[in-house]
């Protein structure tokens, strides 16, 4: 379509040679996820077994070495808490950000803000929540739901950063339909505005939730790991990033075959709660 | 962004809202004033304590002497992080040189060459690299990509002794090998980022070039790469900044050692892996603690100042044209 005017041979293979250069990079860019994929499966699925899911690391030198029971449920329980901590603060803001604050200063301030935080590597908020409250003041001690702060801090601006971009999608017309109707502020948000907007919020939390379930750093001085399956929040807890990141460096190949099945175990959940992320905007025709 | 048009309550509107209902939007108005300003002073406190925290270390050695004493070592109590710097400067740069140029030309053939039936899906790929969680990166480099690299290494090293920072004896976990794997953990921001960036190029401008006779790459040299030079940067910047805080992959594939390595096939050390594997060991109070919180702060600090000036490149040719800066943040 482009050969109109006669392109020279030259011009025609720089073409192509750079299309290929191109495409070349998107190939060694996906090759990683590919060949990660393809170990994680090779190396995973010998381990998998019923007993893998339902029992808990038995800790023994010798023998058996036991599942990853109590890290699935670990994992669970200290990202659903965090869940409960972040989403709820991140749309809060995100509302004041979209809704009443605009441009204003306090807004602009807190947005800026919002953006340093994206960009601190989350060991440091593990460092935060060890200095605050495993070592300092009357709270001391190791315990899940320090670990679960700790994610919140990671997932709070994910969830404000894609809470406000789908608050904005919402068209002012239904705010000032609602307005005019005699409808007071605090009414518009809550059964127009945020309703409308669900479907975003949605995908912005899973989002989230993905990237918090994966994640080893913050959890290393907060949560610290067990090995018994515990409910408590108050007690240190297993979960399934720091059980690899234990098993890795275990001499013992038992343990290393266990680390792949829980990474296996790990990609799969995480893959579906991103799934989940994209039908959720699908319905929303966000992306 | 259209502007809502802020209905106030004293006018019209008035009259039909109770006094009730007013209320309760300035308890709404305030009481979402006071969260957003909770997170701030949350932040504060944050930075506040990290820095007290830190004080004893940065004060024993001075922040200077902390930073470029060149000997990090727990057993004599002396701590010195050039080594750790060092290394994470080392470890980011390789990860930027290997995984940039590859980031771009994806971004590159997604926007500009691939078939729209594939584009999506490309796009929902290149994504899905940022969701394998890094403890599986570090994993997968432990047990495969070490042994399978350490052949070529030992190779690329013996022939290309006469570079530098080449040469000798390659030892498994090393700076490259940690660059490498950095290097794919920086490829989705960079690559999602410069995607948004190039989507930004007016069609009009894309279409003149090609219509004036331009092949498809001339129209990507004349017409969109000048115009996303300073996105495609903080794109790379805010790279870097990833790479530089990334902790558990490199810590499993760094090889811990708090000694400057004479090539990028050594052992070495970064902040952030330092303290994963000390954190543990030290003891509550001790100067060791101490002196890893100011490793952690130092890394703070090297972060904020690169993505600050991802950021600045971003608002700087966003204040010639149109507005980027949101969708470099997510």
């Amino acid at each position: 379509m482009n050969t109109l005017a006669v392109t020279s041979p030259r011009r025609r293979r720089v073409d192509s040679l750079a299309r290929w250069a191109l495409l070349a990079g998107v190939v060694l860019a996906l090759a990683p996820l590919a060949l990660v994929l393809l170990y994680v499966l090779k190396r995973g699925v010998g381990a998998l077994s019923l007993s893998f899911f339902t029992t808990d690391p038995t800790g023994a030198f010798f023998g058996d070495q036991g599942g990853i029971k109590s890290a699935i449920l670990g994992t669970i329980e200290i990202v659903a808490l965090a869940t409960a901590i972040a989403v709820p603060i991140g749309v809060t803001l995100a509302v004041y950000l979209n809704e009443i604050g605009r441009k204003s200063k306090l807004a602009m301030t807190v947005r800026y803000f919002v953006d340093v935080l994206t960009g601190v590597p989350s060991i440091l908020f593990g460092l935060f929540i060890y200095i605050v409250f495993v070592v300092g003041g009357m709270l001391t001690g190791f315990a899940a739901w320090k670990g679960s702060a700790a994610l919140a801090l990671l997932m709070l601006p994910i969830v404000t950063r894609t809470s406000e971009v789908s608050l904005a999608l919402v068209p002012d017309s239904l705010r000032e339909a609602a307005l005019a109707l005699g409808a007071p502020r605090w009414r518009v948000i809550l059964r127009v505005v945020l309703p409308t907007a669900l479907p975003g919020l949605l995908t912005g939390g899973l989002l989230a939730v993905a990237r918090a379930s994966g994640e080893t750093a913050p959890l290393l001085f907060t949560v610290l790991g067990a090995q018994a399956t515990t409910f408590s929040l108050g007690a240190q807890m297993n979960s399934l990033p720091l059980q690899i990141f234990n098993d890795v460096r275990e001499p013992n190949p038992q343990l290393v075959t266990r680390a792949w099945g829980a990474a296996l175990t790990l990609i799969v959940m995480i893959l579906l709660i991103n799934l989940a992320a994209r039908l959720a905007a699908r319905r929303n025709h966000l992306r | 962004m259209v502007e809502v048009i802020n209905v106030p309550h004293t006018v019209s509107g008035a009259r039909l809202k109770s006094r009730r209902a007013l209320q309760a939007d300035v308890i709404l108005r305030w009481s979402l004033r006071v969260t957003a300003l909770s997170m701030l002073a949350v932040l504060g406190y944050f930075f506040v304590r990290l820095a007290i925290t830190a004080e004893p270390a940065l004060s024993h050695f001075g922040i200077l002497g902390f930073i470029f004493t060149n000997n990090w070592d727990v057993a004599h109590n002396i701590f010195g992080a050039w080594p750790l710097v060092v290394g994470t400067l080392i470890t980011s740069i390789v990860a930027l040189v290997l995984g940039v140029p590859v980031a771009i030309a994806a971004a590159l053939y997604v926007t500009e060459f691939a078939p729209s039936r594939l584009r999506s899906t490309l796009a929902l790929l290149l994504d899905l690299l940022a969701a394998v969680p890094s403890v599986v990166y570090g994993l997968w480099g432990v047990f495969i990509l070490i042994p399978d690299l350490k052949p070529a290494e030992q190779w690329f090293s013996n022939t290309f002794s006469f570079l530098p920072f080449v040469g000798g004896q390659v030892s498994g976990p090393n700076y490259f090998i940690a660059g490498l794997i950095l290097a794919i953990m920086i490829i989705p921001i960079v690559s999602a980022v410069s995607r948004e960036v190039l989507a930004t190029v007016p069609l009009q401008e894309k279409e003149g070039a090609l219509a004036l006779g331009a092949t498809r790459w001339e129209m990507i040299r004349l017409a969109v790469l000048p115009r996303s030079r300073a996105g495609i940067t903080s794109a790379a910047m805010l790279g870097l900044g990833r790479a530089i805080g990334e902790t558990i992959a490199v810590t499993l594939v760094i090889g811990s050692s708090p000694v400057i390595g004479h090539q990028i096939f050594n052992q070495g050390y970064t902040l952030a892996a330092v303290i994963a594997n000390e954190f543990g060991e030290a003891t509550p109070g001790s100067l060791h603690i101490s002196a890893l919180i100011a490793a952690g702060l130092v890394l703070l600090v090297l972060t904020l100042v690169v993505n600050g000036i991802a950021r600045g490149i971003i608002i700087r040719s966003d204040r010639r044209r149109g507005s980027i800066a949101d969708k470099a943040v997510a």
